[in-house]
């Protein structure tokens, strides 16, 4: 069943006969493990700046155009005295949003640990293309800094919102952002769609083709089940958001109507005829659902691997966790409109997506009750990637459970674009993914770097951050019950909410607490790569294959063979064994049956 | 002040993750110095474990108590919106529930099943009837939640024009509202934005050659007879806006280049709605924050606030530009003889151009 490539394992075994220089070992490199590193600083360093965004615009909410050093540091000219324009307002939210949606949850996360595990994980040598893999990086690369320069113009970044619904993203005369500013947006959406497609496309591939002897599909970890889904959804998906953004250049540069119809605005009339916005809106979420769980995939396989290893069990019900993820997958693609229950399309469509909605509420239950029955009479590690995966149900739960809310299209109507979205979506996708990450990054740190992290910062970084994540985001609940909307520069303008102000402030002390705590995080994480202590060959005990290549990496992975593989991913705490984990490449013992699964 | 603040929030940060290594440290004695989790750490984050639990437990009561009067659940001032409002406390219940059980269990076992030394986990991989329990109830909960869900959609966006409801066209553009009323024919008018003559304070863009125009009537505030159905067309000229009429629960987005629509009917007057209890106390608290406020803005030698006072409220909610956040018009809610009064005084849209 499992076609593996040990084809030019022969080439690597003897070594390379050309020296690897600096540039092809750290720069353009074609090694997967590396590219995995490459990911996760990129997306890091994004994170630092999305975080930092937040926290301004947080302040900014709190103390709604009050004087702050910070802005006036920051923003320089968008700061006069100190004070924050209404029009970075936006754009702040704007490219927080796209950074942290985008470039550190999906790149970051999906790239990283894709890049790292799939390969370590199905025991092959390296992804099916190297090259392709090396461009993907790049283009990533060259996407996230083009984001960045587009901070720097004359009249803004794009300030639409991460969402960049059209006219207002359409028209430069709408808004300062929409100009220059989101032209670069759009230029950097299109090359990092382009990044995610060929990453993406080499996932499937490899996990198709590249799995060694005996690794078959249900012996798979649940991490390449979830990131051969996530792959399978991005190619889908993506494609479509290249081509609204493509639609979207055509309306802003050449005239097209694809989207603006009889706009009147600054005192003319633009020659605009026909189109609509509501198709714009359609195309957004077609991948734009598919996106949440583009993010949350690769987070939930992580989570079930690592929770399965700390907990020395096997995972609860392997079989309906994968036919969760291919629900999950398929359900995905088909309630986009859940955004736009009131976006003016037939009414009829909200009831279909109503429904598609909810049903998708199913898998997602499924999955939280397997894991909290993974936990049940384990033997928990209380390592701090095990933290932050319990951390994971906790706030997918919470999160979760308000998409029934929102899901139901009578109640969206009066919680749409209010603090309640904020907070559902912050909390089921946000944190969870974030959580997620954290946790792929402790696990498997050691194999990335070859060394250990410090256990103790670690766990203040969970619980500060664990506590912070709940201080800010459940209040929102509450103030978007009290119908404040989003996206609102200051909430001066009603006196009708001057009673949540003080929420706000709660929430933005939380939140520069939290933002503040990361900090522990990059120290511990940068000061680890070259002080850390040395880690062992298999710190965690797992039984996954990247655990039996030598911490210190080699080109192919492995030096000689690849190990082959007789037993799935889960045998934690099986009777008849002495040791509590059993690795996939050990072979049967006589008389040992193989959990059919 | 802003500043200060934050100083002081970063030393105190400084100071927190000092004190927390210690004390991290301190629990080690003794123990050799790996970076993997021991029984002591098993023990210690177990118990952070049924802590953390109680934090969410706190914040929740904590969040419900204090900010929970949940202001737009249960006074509706529309006839759907206790509708609205029942299918919320009944999916607030549900999820209530649901939180309070599953994160229970998550911690407790969390706490219970910590690593020892010596311990052996249970080797339990699989369990179909477990499996099947947990995709049927949640089955049967949402199915009953759907239908409820879909009874009250269809049955809100669904006008029923024999009612004859009130028509009026909420019109938005960068940054405010104007409401059009048909007049006596209750019809409006033909309007698209490219007849828009600001010479002759055609604002609106209306078919100056359309006999229903003509008795339209184009106003700043939305007034609207109690119990009389309405029927509110939108339309905008220039971005995406949306129509937020959150007492009413009421919301739909205003697209340039086509009319999307929203119903329903009022219930309370503006004048009762100052009268509840609920509203008073809201607004006795909203006005006392206002004049602990203008106490600091007159220490800056800056105006006093204006004192509060409740209105039903039409707010933008879908970002807009630049004054998103302060795009609003008032929304009275009278007696048929008041509306009567204050329409007749209002112009028509023929005398309102400019010749
Ligand atoms: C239990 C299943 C879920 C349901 C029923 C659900 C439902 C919804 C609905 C109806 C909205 C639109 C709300 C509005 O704009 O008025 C929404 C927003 C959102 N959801 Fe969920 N959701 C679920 C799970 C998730 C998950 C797992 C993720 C991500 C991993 C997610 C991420 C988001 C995001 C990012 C938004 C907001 C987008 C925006 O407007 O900016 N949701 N959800
Ligand atoms: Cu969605
Ligand atoms: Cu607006």
């Amino acid at each position: 069943m499992s076609t593996h490539a040990d084809t030019h394992a022969h080439e690597d075994d003897h070594g390379h006969h050309h020296k690897e220089t600096f540039v092809t070992k750290y720069i353009f490199s074609q090694d997967h493990k590396m590219i995995s590193k490459q990911y996760l600083i990129t997306g890091t360093i994004m994170g630092v700046i999305g975080v930092l965004m937040s926290i301004m615009f947080r302040m900014q909410i709190a103390w709604p155009e009050e004087p702050n050093i910070l802005f006036e540091a920051l923003l320089g000219k968008w700061a006069p005295g100190g004070v924050m324009d209404a029009d970075i307002y936006l754009a702040l939210v704007t490219i927080h949003g796209t950074i942290m949606v985008f470039f550190v949850l999906t790149a970051g996360l999906s790239g990283t640990f894709s890049n790292l595990l799939i390969p370590l994980q199905i025991g092959a040598r390296d992804m099916a293309s190297g090259f392709l893999n090396m461009i993907s990086y790049w283009l990533f690369f060259l996407s996230s800094v083009i984001m960045i320069i587009s901070l720097f113009v004359e009249a803004g970044p794009a300030a639409a919102g991460w969402t960049i619904y059209p006219p207002l993203s359409a028209l430069p005369m709408a808004q300062g952002g929409s100009g220059m500013g989101m032209t670069l947006w759009l230029v950097s959406m299109a090359i990092f769609i382009a990044s995610s497609l060929l990453g993406s496309l080499n996932y499937i591939v490899t996990v198709i083709n590249l799995r060694t002897k005996g690794m078959s599909m249900t012996r798979l970890p649940l991490t390449v089940w979830a990131f051969f889904v996530t792959a399978i959804i991005g190619v889908v998906s993506f494609p479509v958001l290249l081509s609204a953004a493509l639609l979207l250049i055509m309306d802003r540069s050449f005239g097209t109507s694809f989207f603006l119809s009889d706009i009147f605005i600054q005192g003319e009339v633009l020659h605009y005829q026909g189109g609509s916005p509501v198709l714009f809106e359609h195309l957004f979420w077609f991948l734009g659902h598919p996106e949440v769980y583009i993010v949350i995939l690769p987070a939930m396989g992580m989570v079930s691997e690592i929770m399965a290893s700390n907990s020395r069990k096997p995972i609860f019900g392997y079989r309906a966790m994968i036919a969760s993820i291919l629900a999950i997958a398929f359900l995905s693609t088909i309630v986009w409109g859940h955004h736009m229950f009131i976006s003016g399309m037939n009414p009829f469509l909200g009831s279909v997506f109503t429904f598609t909605t909810l049903l998708i509420a199913i898998p997602s239950a499924v999955k939280a009750f397997n894991w909290i029955t993974t936990i049940w009479k384990g033997n928990l590690q209380m390592n701090t990637a095990m933290l932050f995966s319990i951390g994971f149900v906790s706030t997918f739960i919470t999160g979760g459970l308000t998409g029934i809310i929102l899901g139901d299209s009578a109640l969206d109507i009066n919680v749409h674009d209010t603090y309640f979205v904020i907070a559902h979506f912050h909390l089921v996708m946000g944190i969870s993914a974030l959580y997620g990450m954290f946790a792929g990054v402790y696990h498997w740190y050691p194999r990335m770097f070859g060394r250990m992290m410090n256990k103790n910062l670690g766990y203040i970084h969970f619980w500060v951050t664990a506590i912070c994540a709940y201080g800010v985001f459940f209040p929102m609940h509450f103030i978007g019950m009290a119908g404040l909307p989003r996206r609102y520069y200051t909430n001066s303008a009603f006196p009708l909410f001057d009673d949540l102000a003080n929420v706000n402030v709660v929430i933005t002390v939380f939140a520069i607490i939290g933002g503040a705590f990361q900090l522990v995080f990059l120290y511990n994480f940068f000061v680890s790569i070259f002080f850390g202590k040395k880690a062992p060959q298999n710190p965690w005990r797992s039984t996954t294959l990247e655990w039996t290549a030598p911490v210190k990496h080699i080109h192919g992975n492995w030096p000689g063979e690849i190990p082959h593989v007789y037993r799935w991913a889960y045998d934690y705490s099986k009777p008849g064994h002495d040791v509590d984990f059993v690795p996939q490449n050990i072979p049967l013992k006589e008389g040992e049956e193989e959990l059919q699964h | 002040m802003t500043a200060f603040l934050t100083i002081i929030i970063v030393l105190f940060v400084a100071v927190a993750i000092w004190q927390m290594v210690k004390i991290f440290d301190l629990a080690q004695v003794g123990v050799s110095n790996s970076q993997i989790a021991t029984d002591n750490d098993n023990k210690i984050n177990a118990y952070l474990m049924l802590a953390f639990l109680a934090f969410i437990y706190i914040i929740t009561i904590v969040c419900f108590v204090k900010w929970g009067d949940l202001p737009l659940m249960s006074n509706a001032a529309s006839e759907h919106g206790s509708q609205i409002d029942n299918l919320m406390i009944i999916s607030m219940v549900i999820i209530f529930i649901v939180q309070t059980v599953t994160q229970f269990l998550l911690h407790y076992f969390a706490y219970k099943y910590r690593g020892e030394k010596g311990k052996k986990a249970l080797f339990y991989a699989d369990n179909n009837t477990l499996e099947a329990i947990w995709t049927i109830i949640p089955v049967i909960v949402l199915a009953g939640l759907i239908i409820y869900g879909l009874f009250t959609w269809t049955s809100i966006m669904n006008v029923n024009e024999d009612d004859d409801p009130l028509v009026i066209e909420l019109y938005a553009q960068q940054f405010s509202w104007k409401a059009r009323y048909g007049g006596n024919d209750n019809t409006l008018g033909k309007a698209n934005v490219r007849l828009i003559n600001l010479d002759n304070a055609n604002i609106l863009g209306l078919d100056e050659s359309d006999p229903n125009a003509q008795d339209d009537i184009i106003t700043t505030e939305v007034h609207l007879p109690v119990g009389k159905p309405v029927l509110f067309k939108m339309r905008s000229q220039d971005v995406l806006h949306s129509a937020y009429m959150p007492h009413f629960r009421a919301q739909m987005n205003c697209v340039p280049g086509m009319v999307t629509q929203f119903g329903f009917t009022p219930t309370v007057t503006t004048a009762e709605m100052r009268q509840t209890p609920e509203i008073m106390e809201k607004v006795a608290n909203i006005n006392r924050i206002r004049v602990e406020k203008s106490k600091e803005l007159a220490a800056k030698g800056e105006p006093a606030l204006d004192p509060y006072e409740f209105d039903y409220l039409l707010l933008c909610n879908k970002i807009c530009g630049k004054s998103h956040y302060n795009m609003q018009m008032n929304i009275i809610v009278e007696t048929q003889e008041e509306y009567d009064a204050w329409i007749k005084e209002q112009k028509e849209f023929k005398d309102s151009l400019i010749k």
